[in-house]
């Protein structure tokens, strides 16, 4: 699977972070893992020490896998002032995790990100590629719930 | 052509699309016709609409009412009561005292006087209101020469945040002599507070994409990247299907109207660094590599991607562009300052009445944008600070609302005009806590390459951390001061050399908070 994902790009190192962000997309637990480095390093002949330097360097990379659903709050001054200490406060609390954990039936992984660029709406989550404004902790309950429900 | 007697632009974006806006079209589509008004009322879908209201959001022409938060239930009566009777639905208008129009400065604008008025997936409309016209007078009545001549007439000054004259940048690159040229585009758009750019792709993606093409023209470089973060979803299907079109037009590609010139336009995704906004990182980043800066000289323009001569540029710079060829050097002169033509997008955010998106002259003071285009406070708030620039910006009290916001004032109070972005705080915000959200932000997003800044932004963030637990002593302050001042004389790029703006500007104009929690 990764050596076919690799195989759309061609071999050449300025595609390194497109074959990440493909692998981990399409990854369900979100990450990439080792045999992924490995088989992306034998791709484009650049050593594992450099792919590593390149995951561990950009925020949106994991080398841990991670829930189904991914929840990034903002914490930039914008969405801090506009209260979004509370959220994380809430968001804790109702999915009973910390930073950077998954919750037990791995359905969601809470992390912290700086703007996201939607200030307007502060403050302001996304999960996975959705964006979620204006949040309140109310707001914080419903979203949950629903994507319990969902699955 | 029909004539319609009513417009209602959709205002498309992350949030309205997450309330749902799609389906919301669609049954508001259904209602209308089942009103048998389809030959009357014309629903256009469009980018930004320079509020920020909740959740969906509609403007109506020629009326000019905005209406927020728009739920599906009250299509129903919208529809009859203001598109069959006429009459306003007050309780969804964002001012129901009708006196405040975010929207009413639509023939002082260039960068965004398409925004919300054309339909940004279409091609024929950026044409219809004579999009493309200046990329052709570009190709085949100018000589590259002649554009860089012009550019550098009309003063047009980098938008990024540094203030460098495009024209100046553009003319270190078009001469050299080299096997490959690149332009870059930078909407990596990473400052806290900062989205103006988003909204210029949203709003008026073939802009941007005219921008670029004569930017390429000028200097000589077939194949142009757009360095786009990876959160703008909506932004890079636009520009992807904006290229798309292009293609298709003959507007880009091989020997585009017979010129001889080619040129290829891609979008390359970052991958969340705020220094990759830096043009050295972003060079990296694009290779494939950490974003980590180089050293400069030499500069991108000399040397950039693959070593080859790179114009980097900010999306707004470019968007400029095509109104300055097309129009010509002197009517953009007409705009802003004498030192800085033109206009400024910012978005202003926090407790005022009307946050949301404008475009100003350059020159405009800081209360001006406040209560002209955000409607001043919001009702029983008072003014106190306002955050400009982001996080590499500074924090200016009341005392300086009278400030000309230009990158040439701004330089004089020690302030960049940074990125546009306008935050502006309440008097019962506290700026040591204001300053302590600043410090974390730099602390995490410093790349680690030099010493003053990776262990400065660690410093600083527990000195703020304990100032604002109230353990701190005013050495505490003073020494903050001493280490942001050595970072920005030693730090390798501007991420480093940029704490000491918020830190300096918070201590000074606003001493007596820190007397205070350190005194407790
Ligand atoms: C830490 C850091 C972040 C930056 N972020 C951005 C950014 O997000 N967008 C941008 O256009 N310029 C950013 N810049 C400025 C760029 O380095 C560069 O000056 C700019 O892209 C040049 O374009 P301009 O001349 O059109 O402004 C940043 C600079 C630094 C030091
Ligand atoms: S100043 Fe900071 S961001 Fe810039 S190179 Fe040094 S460590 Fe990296
Ligand atoms: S500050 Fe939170 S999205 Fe910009």
């Amino acid at each position: 699977m990764y050596k076919e994902i690799c195989g759309k790009y061609a071999p050449t190192k300025d595609n390194l972070i497109y074959i990440l962000h493909e692998i981990q997309d399409t990854h369900p637990q979100h990450y990439i893992s080792e045999e992924a480095v490995q088989v992306i390093s034998d791709y484009l002949k650049i050593p594992s020490n450099h792919i590593y330097g390149v995951l561990t360097f950009y925020s949106m990379y994991s080398t841990k896998p991670r829930g189904k659903n991914i929840i990034r709050l903002c914490e930039s001054p914008p969405c801090y002032i506009k209260g979004s200490d509370n959220i994380l406060r809430k968001l804790k609390n109702a999915l009973n995790i910390k930073v950077g954990e998954t919750t037990q039936d791995g359905l969601f992984t809470l992390e912290l990100a700086a703007c996201l660029g939607v200030c307007g709406n502060a403050p302001v989550m996304m999960i996975n590629d959705d964006v979620y404004g204006d949040l309140t902790e109310e707001k914080v309950d419903e979203i949950i719930t629903k994507i319990r429900g969902g699955k | 052509m029909k004539y319609f007697r009513s417009h209602i632009l959709v205002g498309i974006n992350e949030t309205s699309v997450a309330a749902g806006v799609h389906d919301f079209v669609a049954e508001l589509r259904q209602e209308i016709n089942k009103h048998s008004l389809q030959e009357e009322i014309n629903i256009l879908e469009t980018g930004p609409l320079g509020f920020f209201g909740k959740g969906i959001c509609l403007t109506v022409f020629p009326e000019n009412v905005n209406y927020e938060n728009v739920k599906s239930e009250d299509i129903p009566e919208l529809v009859s009561e203001h598109f069959l009777k006429g009459r306003l639905v007050k309780r969804l208008m964002l001012d129901s005292s009708g006196k405040f129009s975010p929207k009413f400065n639509y023939d002082q604008r260039i960068v965004l006087r398409n925004s919300g008025i054309i339909d940004p997936e279409s091609i024929d409309e950026y044409l219809g209101v004579g999009g493309y016209e200046a990329w052709e007078k570009a190709l085949l009545n100018m000589t590259p020469e002649g554009i860089v001549a012009e550019v550098k007439k009309s003063g047009l000054r980098g938008r990024g945040g540094a203030g460098f004259p495009a024209g100046l940048k553009w003319s270190f690159t078009a001469p050299l002599k080299a096997e490959q040229k690149y332009v870059v585009v930078n909407a990596d758009e990473g400052e806290p507070g900062t989205f103006k750019d988003r909204l210029i792709m949203e709003g008026d993606p073939h802009q941007l994409l005219e921008g670029i093409m004569i930017c390429a023209r000028a200097v000589g470089a077939t194949k142009a990247w757009i360095y786009i973060r990876g959160e703008y979803k909506l932004c890079i299907n636009r520009l992807n299907h904006a290229i798309e079109q292009c293609k298709e037009y003959g507007l880009l590609g091989r020997n585009i109207f017979e010129s001889g010139f080619d040129l290829d336009i891609e979008i390359k995704i970052g991958a969340g660094a705020y220094v990759c906004g830096e043009e050295t990182a972003l060079i990296e980043s694009l290779e494939g590599n950490r974003g980590n800066p180089r050293w400069k000289p030499p500069f991108p323009g000399v040397e950039g991607l693959w070593k080859y001569p790179t114009v980097v540029n900010n999306v707004e710079t470019l968007a400029n562009v095509p109104y300055i060829i097309k129009n010509g050097a002197e009517e953009f002169l007409k705009y802003g300052t004498p030192e800085c033509p033109g206009t400024k997008v910012y978005t202003i955010l926090g407790d005022v009445a009307h946050p949301g998106l404008c475009e100003v002259d350059m020159g405009a003071t800081l209360r001006t944008v406040i209560n002209e285009y955000a409607g001043g406070m919001k009702k029983g708030f008072k003014f106190k600070a306002a955050l400009v620039g982001g996080a590499a910006g500074v924090i200016l009290p009341e005392k300086m609302l009278d400030v000309k916001m230009d990158f040439h004032s701004l330089n004089q109070y020690a302030a960049v005009l940074g990125s546009g972005a306008i935050l502006v705080m309440n008097e019962h915000q506290s700026i040591v806590d204001m300053l302590w959200s600043i410090l974390r932000f730099f602390r995490h997003e410093s790349c680690g390459k030099c010493s003053p800044c990776r262990n400065g932004t660690q410093q600083l963030y527990s000195l703020i951390s304990k100032i604002k637990a109230g353990e701190g002593t005013m050495d505490d302050v003073e020494l903050m001061l001493t280490i942001a001042q050595t970072m920005q004389q030693t730090s390798f790029c501007a991420l480093g050399q940029s704490p000491i703006m918020a830190i300096r500007s918070a201590i000074e104009n606003f001493r007596e908070e820190f007397v205070d929690i350190t005194s407790k």
